[in-house]
């Protein structure tokens, strides 16, 4: 589904993703973790084609396409969802709006026909209702007031209503207690298939023990170091990532 | 894709109503002298004391420098080469129904959305699109229907609808002309009561060469049975417009009004210099929109109208109340401060304003509440877009004279900037002589950041209705005030305005 080759980005001409190679089959739910400064919510930036990040070397293929010569927002029709690490504020635009505008959007794309307001209120207090959101939020503007933890939520609700064949989290679990965590784990948990995949980047075990991985990737300075199953990240949990060699400080930096 | 993606790239303006209408016109040759006020005045066969009134306007204007303090740049305009009235040529007196409007004049209209056709606006023929939010709650209702129209092209009024279900409940709404002829003494009460012949520079040179405008009477207790709207165009080249419109609501009536403005596209800079009067006397009520789309220029800043207004409410009676609600997206330059004057005790004036500048377009624009009676209460929300090299000020005066009691101001002013080469600027004025009375003051600026742009294109919504959705979203709360026909309206308008293309 996704194949990334020797990907190379930087920042205002600061290097930070080094050559990383990563191939996500249908189905699979691949976790990329890391110690802070090591590329990871770089590399979910850079999929969906955040105009920050210059790419400098490699390739991305997404179902064959190559996504480098795609939009933002082709890119999400294409399929690909990121489920923000600080979800923005749109004030005034109504939560229940922005989605009604990206839903019908997509549909329209794969050549559906738009939903009406009736089933549309249906389905939007349908996913609400599965990451615990209450109704009224989706009257409240986008993001608007939300706390950390609503913010993430509703990622997640959105997640839900658009269906993506990738889900990208970018430290979904980061400020989340334990209740929130298992919500949002459960929330992407029946979104779980065949032909769909995730990529989840955390810096935490935790959140893997909610969403079991396929696939372990370890980041340090912009590339993948060690690729494992889920052990790999029991293992982090357990030494931390100088048991790998990481200088944690000094990533950070 | 590097840079091409900024919020400011999809704020190119198309300017839709910019066409000329091929007609012939009774064009008066360019100049302003007293001769010039005498022909206008005979040809609209006034009455002596209209003659007179004007003729004493224009000695007071000839008193008078342009003012230059508003935070505007502008060429001086050279009154000399205006003329100062064309209408629409027509042999026989104006037309007695729609049948004898000149057809290309209708059309007209009908290609601006506005029918003049009573059956098919009733039907609701504008079928405007509408977004998201108000979708559900006007479907099945196009714009414009049960709304009656004053269509005003150049300096004459060509036709007013609905009038006879109008004067079933004893309104009157006809154009200014009109009034002058049908109910002399009326005007003659009001004209000049709220903005005096010698209030200032452009209102004076009003009073002198009005053409026309609209006309309302709201009788004691009678609410309006439809929305009153005048549709304001101006065609011919080289002509200024001057309209003047009266609104009186007589104790206990109501009425909502609602003015729509469009120019075609000419390189030359077009005088619009309106005064607009509404009287409410106790217990009255009046709600006057305006949306106006005049055409701002082309996209180096040559052309468009210069949007020079006065427009005053006195809110004379208690429990008096005046609303003004406006979207202003065009014109050159605007510089205008729709007001209220609270005499009456209670009494409440609203100011609801959504600018909108793009390329380089400029504005000073805001309002004056001026609070003389006890308890008085004024709100006033103004929203600022500002984006390309565009220029806009919010100007506001809040003033509570010793015998404003217990009176209160809420202020709240908003700049949202696309792009880093537009300005938005904030001058509250406020003054007050009355140690009882309450201020608030809130202002706030923001940017459309890319940061939100990346999180609506993330979701599939192109940039385009990004843009449209975040300034919308930022005008919501005085688009909520306006009525539900126009609300949508305005929010296609705001769309249009910000419409580019991509890449």
């Amino acid at each position: 589904m996704l194949t990334i080759k020797n990907l190379h980005a930087s920042v205002e001409g600061t290097p930070i993703l080094k050559g990383i190679n990563l191939e996500i089959k249908p189905g699979e739910v691949h976790a990329v973790m890391g110690p802070n400064g090591s590329g990871k919510s770089t590399l979910a930036q850079v999929l969906v084609g955040h105009e920050a990040f210059e790419v400098t070397e490699g390739e991305i293929l997404f179902d064959g396409q190559n996504l480098l010569e795609l939009e933002v927002e082709e890119r999400a029709l294409a399929g690909l969802f990121l489920a923000f690490q600080y979800p923005v504020e749109i004030p005034g635009v109504s939560n229940l709006q922005f989605l009604r505008t990206a839903l019908n959007t997509l549909r329209k794309h794969h050549g559906q026909d738009e939903l009406d307001a009736p089933s549309f209120m249906k389905l939007a207090k349908e996913k609400a209702k599965q990451v615990d959101l209450s109704p009224d939020f989706l009257k409240r503007g986008v993001n608007e007031g939300f706390s950390g933890g609503e913010k993430k939520r509703n990622e997640i609700m959105q997640m839900l209503m658009m269906e993506p064949r990738l889900g990208i989290l970018d430290e979904t679990d980061s400020g989340l207690d334990i209740d929130a965590l298992k919500t949002i784990a459960n929330g992407v948990n029946t979104l779980r298939a065949d032909d769909r995949s995730f990529l989840v980047v955390t810096h935490y075990q935790r959140l893997l023990n909610h969403i079991v991985p396929d696939v372990v990737h370890v980041l340090a300075n912009g590339q993948i170091i060690k690729t494992g199953d889920k052990q790999l990240a029991m293992e982090l949990e357990e030494h931390g990532y100088g048991w790998l060699g990481i200088n944690e400080a000094e990533a950070a930096g | 894709m590097a840079e091409s993606n900024k919020p400011e790239d999809f704020v190119k303006h198309e300017y839709e109503a910019g066409f000329v209408t091929d007609i012939e016109s009774d064009t008066f040759e360019p100049g302003l002298n007293e001769d010039v006020i005498k022909r206008l005045s005979q040809i609209k066969g006034e009455p002596e004391w209209m003659l007179e009134w004007r003729l004493e306007a224009y000695r007071q204007f000839q008193e008078m420098t342009e003012p230059n303090w508003q935070k505007v740049n502008f060429d001086p305009v050279d009154l000399q080469s205006i003329s100062y009235y064309s209408a629409p040529k027509k042999d026989t007196d104006k037309p007695q129904s729609l049948d004898e409007v000149d057809p290309e004049l209708l059309r007209t209209y009908e290609k601006l959305g506005i029918p003049l056709h009573e059956q098919k606006a009733l039907a609701g023929v504008a079928g405007a699109g509408t977004p998201a939010e108000a979708e559900a709650s006007s479907e099945g209702g196009g714009a414009y229907s049960n709304v009656a129209v004053d269509a005003v092209f150049d300096s004459v009024s060509v036709v007013t609808t609905f009038k006879e279900k109008l004067a079933e409940a004893g309104v009157i709404f006809c154009s200014i002309s009109e009034a002058l002829q049908e109910h002399p003494e009326l005007v003659k009460k009001y004209l000049g009561s709220v903005v005096p012949r010698g209030d200032n520079y452009f209102a004076s040179l009003n009073s002198a060469v009005f053409s026309d405008g609209s006309f309302v009477y709201v009788p004691k207790g009678v609410k309006c049975p439809m929305e009153l709207s005048t549709y304001f165009r101006i065609n011919a080249e080289n002509t200024g417009q001057f309209e003047r419109t009266l609104i009186i609501a007589d104790e206990g009536a109501s009425v909502s009004y609602l003015e729509g403005c469009t120019a075609p596209q000419r390189d030359e800079n077009q005088l619009h210099a309106a005064v607009v009067e509404l009287v409410a006397l106790d217990d009255a009520e009046i709600k006057y929109s305006t949306v106006q789309n005049w055409y701002p220029g082309d996209e180096n800043g040559n052309g468009g109208i210069f949007n020079f207004v006065t427009k005053r409410g006195m809110a004379r009676g208690r429990n008096s109340k005046i609303s003004w609600t406006q979207v202003e997206t065009g014109s050159a330059v605007t510089w205008k401060y729709p007001s209220c004057v609270l005499k009456g005790d209670n009494s409440v004036g609203e100011f609801y304003s959504v600018a909108l500048t793009n390329n380089y377009q400029q504005a000073d624009t805001g309002t004056k509440m001026i609070h003389l009676g006890k308890n008085t209460r004024s709100t006033i929300i103004a929203k600022g877009i500002s984006a390309g090299h565009s220029d806009q000020s919010y100007r506001g005066l809040v003033k509570f004279q010793p015998t404003a009691e217990g009176a209160r101001n809420f202020t709240q002013c908003d700049s949202l900037l696309i792009g880093d080469k537009c300005g938005a600027h904030t001058f509250p004025y406020i003054e007050n002589k009355n140690s009882s009375a309450t201020v608030e003051h809130e202002a706030t600026t923001s940017k459309v950041s890319d940061e939100q742009m990346l999180f609506c294109r993330q979701r599939g919504i192109d940039p385009e209705q990004a843009v449209s959705m975040i300034v919308n979203g930022f005008c919501k709360e005085v688009f909520k005030e306006l009525p539900m026909e126009f609300a949508v309206e305005a929010g296609k308008l705001l769309e249009v305005s910000l419409e580019g293309s991509v890449g």
